[in-house]
């Protein structure tokens, strides 16, 4: 078994292929303290041929397992690729990145941009939204379909974009309206960072947790106008992606 | 310690000795982590790690010492500073504290959050009084090379001396005329400071000993850049060397930093390179990279690239041009020839600034580099707008490049890490598709 694992700012993500390049195991687990002991655990008995590990945490698990590490751009470009071999774009929106990756026919990543130190833009802000709202991810999610009125944000920084959420609060704003307001931004953010591209493909792959956001995914259609195609397993996309690198260099060397 | 041993002049000085001697200490554990644990670093280097051991230290007591014989003592955050004219009065000219994000707080009792780190952070340093280079200066050498200095040096001014020159933001005649006035009236200034007048030979004389220095400087670059072959010396090494001729006695240093080169020119014929075969050699563009700044060669030499180069204050730009002194017959041509070299620094302050451009592209070519990565600090208007200009000239002619803003505060660095690696890998598979393409 190959195996990949991309430790995200919040989820550490696993996932295993076999010889046939078929996705035979999968999770999804909190990050947290010391999250090489549970990776190590989770591993333990099971079949490693080849363990290739990627995300913010990668280098910690690099050490535990001293095995190899890629970036979470090639892994996503891979990852992504291997379900739709049409789109060289793909976007991702993580915890506490977002990145646009440029793709070449061959699937190799060209190019990619990625947000500064910031969390404007990011699934983080998502998150604190929804729950300023007590809403969980999901449910915050859907009820952006609803919204009646196009409220904006307009600050540069998550911090203050939440006090902008507090006084639309305050204000007697829907939760609907609000919760566009706040996914607006986000595929702004997003929507200008690929627009630094020039994309020929139609189809944009979405990865990360945020494409499992169906109202952003529907608004980041609208403003790019070009199909928005949340990735199969969007959040494992990188952990996939870093196992099939596994995968090839197995048969490589 | 060598904050110890020095701890009378320092206090002399009026160094807050307590809180100085904390910041070195973070300051040399850093650098002892980051440069000491390099492998194969060249023998020369020693002068350079005795040089940060004693960066405060015995260095502060060589100025004071002039200061002492009337010689001059100059601060500056900026390479307008007509340098010549200082030495030539047997004085010092240095680069000022202003890479930590130790001082930044207290400067923004004063200052706004919003601009540059390089300039909160040498506020505070003041505020703070924990630069001991700062404490020494008879005055602090201002300019008018962005808005946020311009109007920070009214402020500096209430605690300490500055000088302030402007320099125009075109290069027109009338532009380079005033700005040769402004070299004449800092002269001036600078025998008011000495209270007695300058020949012109002692103004030659500091100026060959600047050529010399800015001659070491160009030797090392090539020696570091040119082959790609050999890289006999890592970039982060390369950088700080560079750094300290900021602040080290120039002739001293001039010597020193070709010993070095002597080093490398033999590392380069026995071919012992610090980094493996098809490193990728990464340049690096734009804003100054003040000590202990050291957060972006770390990243990327960490990552498994090599820095050949930095077109920067701190790097290229500072040292790429010297003073034709051949035919000077009297004062005024010497101010003209000075005028002439410091027209030809092609700091974004200038509109337009074309001829950065243009070097760039050929210093890339002449390097063979396989990259470049545009670094600016948050804040840096200039810089950061003209990273636009230069990366589309860039990508038109087929260069990959990663811009990159950043302030000095630690939290981005796993983002800029990330960054780099993902940069260093679609270089790799650039030139692997080369490769295959070249083959079939």
């Amino acid at each position: 078994m190959y195996w990949g694992v991309d430790v995200g700012s919040t989820y550490t993500k696993i996932c295993g292929i076999n010889e046939k390049k078929e996705l035979v195991d999968m999770s999804v687990i909190p990050t947290i303290v010391n999250q090489d002991e549970i990776v190590k655990k989770y591993l333990k008995d099971k079949d490693i041929k080849m363990l290739v590990s990627t995300g913010y945490g990668r280098h910690m698990i690099e050490e535990t397992f001293s095995c190899l590490v890629i970036s979470e751009i090639k892994a996503h470009a891979k990852g992504a690729y291997f379900f739709n071999n049409d789109a060289q774009m793909v976007i991702d929106l993580g915890g506490q990145d977002s990145k646009v990756i440029l793709l070449d026919k061959s699937g190799g990543f060209v190019d990619f941009k990625m947000n500064d130190k910031c969390a404007a833009g990011t699934g983080k802000f998502l998150e604190i939204a929804a729950n300023r709202m007590g809403l969980n991810l999901d449910e915050f999610s859907k009820i952006g379909f609803d919204a009646n009125k196009k409220l904006s944000i307009s600050s540069m920084c998550a911090v203050f974009a939440e006090s902008e959420v507090v006084s639309l609060i305050a204000k007697r704003e829907s939760a609907s309206n609000i919760c566009y307001a706040v996914h607006e931004s986000i595929a702004s953010r997003l929507a200008s960072m690929a627009n630094k591209f020039a994309c020929k493909s139609e189809v944009i792959l979405f990865t990360g947790g945020g494409a499992l956001d169906s109202f952003l995914v529907s608004l980041l259609s609208e403003k790019l106008e070009k199909t928005i195609l949340p990735s199969k397993y969007p959040q494992l996309t990188g952990a996939i992606g870093a196992a099939l690198c596994g995968y090839e260099i197995y048969q490589e060397v | 310690m060598s904050v110890e041993e020095h701890r009378k002049l320092l206090s002399e000085i009026n160094v807050d000795v307590d809180r100085h001697a904390k910041m070195m200490n973070m300051g040399l554990e850093s650098y002892k982590a980051q440069f000491m644990s390099q492998k194969n670093r060249p023998e020369a280097m020693k002068y350079f790690d005795w040089f940060m051991s004693e960066i405060q230290g015995q260095r502060i007591a060589e100025i004071n010492e002039l200061r002492k014989q009337k010689k001059p003592s100059v601060g500056a955050f900026c390479i307008f500073v007509p340098e010549e004219i200082i030495v030539g009065a047997g004085g010092a000219c240095f680069g000022l504290c202003g890479g930590s994000p130790a001082t930044i707080a207290d400067a923004e009792t004063e200052l706004p959050r919003n601009i540059c780190p390089l300039i909160k952070s040498a506020h505070g340093f003041k505020l703070q009084r924990t630069c001991a280079y700062t404490q020494s200066s008879d005055f602090i050498y201002g300019e008018t090379t962005c808005e946020a200095k311009k109007k920070t040096w009214e402020i500096l001014n209430k605690h300490h001396p500055v000088h302030v020159m402007n320099i125009p933001h075109m290069k027109r005649d009338k532009d380079l005329k005033m700005w040769k006035e402004e070299i004449i009236e800092f002269k001036e200034h600078i025998e008011e400071v000495t209270g007695k007048k300058l020949s012109l030979e002692e103004m030659l004389e500091g100026t060959r000993i600047i050529n010399e220095k800015r001659k070491a400087l160009l030797r090392l670059d090539s020696l570091r850049g040119l082959n790609p072959e050999v890289m006999p010396i890592t970039g982060k090494d390369a950088l700080f060397v560079t750094q300290m001729g900021f602040l080290d006695d120039p002739k001293r240093y001039t010597q020193k930093v070709n010993e070095l080169c002597d080093e490398l020119e033999k590392r380069v014929e026995d071919k012992i390179s610090v980094f493996e075969k098809d490193t990728p050699r990464l340049m690096i563009l734009g804003t100054p990279i003040a000590p202990p700044n050291w957060k972006l060669h770390t990243a990327v030499e960490s990552s498994g690239g090599a820095i050949i180069n930095e077109e920067s204050c701190i790097g290229h730009r500072y040292y790429k041009d010297n003073v034709d002194i051949d035919n000077i017959k009297n004062e005024d041509d010497l101010m003209s020839e000075l005028m002439k070299r410091y027209s030809e620094v092609d700091c974004a302050c200038f509109t337009p600034n074309t001829p950065r451009i243009d070097k760039i592209l050929k210093m890339y070519k002449d390097r063979q580099a396989d990259g470049v990565i545009y670094y600016t600090l948050s804040f840096c208007h200039t810089y950061n707008i003209e990273s636009f200009l230069v990366t589309e000239a860039l990508e038109a002619a087929g260069i990959p490049c990663l811009v990159i803003e950043s302030d000095y505060s630690p939290e981005d660095a796993g983002q800029i890490k990330t960054r780099v690696e993902a940069f260093l890998e679609s270089i790799s598979f650039k030139k692997k598709a080369n490769k295959l393409k070249s083959k079939s």
